[in-house]
Order: C-alpha cells, then structure tokens, then sequence
C-alpha cells in the first residue's frame, strides 16, 4: 500500500497491516525521522513538497521492481508531506516475506530507491533561514549498488 | 498544441510559477519546450541547470521526445525525499 499524506502514521497499524498475510515468517520496516542538525545547521522543521499523482506512481513502480528482485509478499510506503517538525515521522517502508533476508534487502531497496526516484523536495526551516536541501551523492551511491 | 507544464521546490520558487500551458507547433519534443521557455526572460536560465530533471506525463525522462497536445511536462531539482 502507497501512500503519501499530510498526517502522521501509527507504525503499529502499519505494521499490523503488514502482519496480516499469514504465510510470512518476516517483517521489516523502517522510520525516517526529522533531525535537529543537518550540514552543521540547526533544524527547526521540515517543508516537504511533493508532485501530487507522479509521486505515488514512482512509489508503485519501486514496490513492483523491489518485487521482481525479492521473494516478498507485500510492501507498504507511507511518506508524509507538508509542515513537519524536528523528530516528527517522515517515512514508513514495510516489508513481508516468508524469510527475513529478503525482507532485509527490499526494505533497504526501497528506502535507497526512493530517496532517488520519488518526487519529494524538502526545505529545511533553520535558524539561518528557509533552505531547499540539495541531492546528496552519497544516495545516489547507495541507489547505484542495487 | 497546449502543453501543460509544472515547476517545482527552489525552481517553482525561483520562476515566480508552479503551473503554465505553453502553445507548441505540432510535432515539437521537449527541447523545443525547454528553449521556449529559456526566451521568455532571464529568470528562465534556471531551467539551463544541469541538475534540472524532466518528467513528462509524470515518468522521468531520459531522452529527447516528442510531445502530444495535453502532455503534462514538469521541471524539477534532483529530489530529496525519505
């Protein structure tokens, strides 16, 4: 299940989503934080921008590519947008499968693929003003060793 | 040929614009979209960035193409979700 929205997420539902096919013997999942310090810069908060409708399409085309290339069952995305404050949730990605390693492995895809392909931009509210964050190369690196 | 055209983060910011329709002679591809808007003034030169990615129809594009009356194309900075 995709989804992008404006509202926290409960990672216990989530989870119990995710719990709820039977034949898996694993789960995985992983939270994505707002931090307080970035680039030696104070945070404040977070502004996520999102390109309504291509957003969710990329979002599906990396849950079925994580599906081609792992034995899992089910995965779920959840990615929050608009005003977000330091150590608010950001991103749930959830994965099942009948063994923990491919859980493992799609859950880390997942994250790294997104962090590339979706169309989030975040601006950063710091003490020194509003900043757009700039791609890092170290997530393109990580997106290239899948 | 309309085409609808998207701007968005530090881009839609720095154009003034999230959202145009911009007339193309038929049969135009998304080169001839970009150099129309690089001539409507200097702020346009933003789109000359390298680092801008195209999408159209909502899929990223990785090469020229050519465009249909009621493409939606967008302009946007490498992403930063997650």
């Amino acid at each position: 299940m995709i989804k992008v929205q404006l509202e926290d997420f409960d990672v216990g539902e989530e989870y119990q989503r995710l719990r709820e096919r039977t034949s898996a013997g694993a789960i995985v999942f992983f939270v994505g934080l707002v931090r307080d310090m970035n680039l030696d810069q104070q945070v404040k908060g977070l502004q996520l921008e999102h390109y309504p409708g291509m957003t969710e399409v990329q979002l599906e085309k990396i849950v079925v590519e994580a599906k081609t290339r792992w034995p899992i069952q089910d995965a779920s995305i959840v990615h929050r947008v608009g005003d977000l404050d330091v150590s608010d949730q950001i991103v749930f990605v959830g994965v099942n499968s009948a063994h923990r390693e491919a859980s493992f492995e799609a859950c880390h895809f997942i994250m790294d693929y997104l962090k590339t392909k979706a169309t989030f931009w975040k601006k950063e509210r710091t003490l020194g003003g509003d900043v757009w964050l700039d791609a890092r190369e170290s997530d393109l690196k990580a997106k290239d060793k899948w | 040929m309309i085409i609808k055209v998207l701007f968005f983060a530090r881009l839609k910011e720095q154009l003034g614009e999230s959202s145009i329709s911009v007339e193309l002679v038929d049969g135009s591809d998304t080169n001839a979209l970009k150099e129309t808007l690089l001539a409507r003034g200097e702020q346009w030169l933003a789109l000359n960035d390298e680092a801008i990615l195209m999408a159209v129809n909502q899929n990223h594009l990785s090469q020229v193409v050519t465009l249909n009356n009621g493409d939606e194309v967008a302009f946007f900075p490498p992403v930063t979700g997650g």
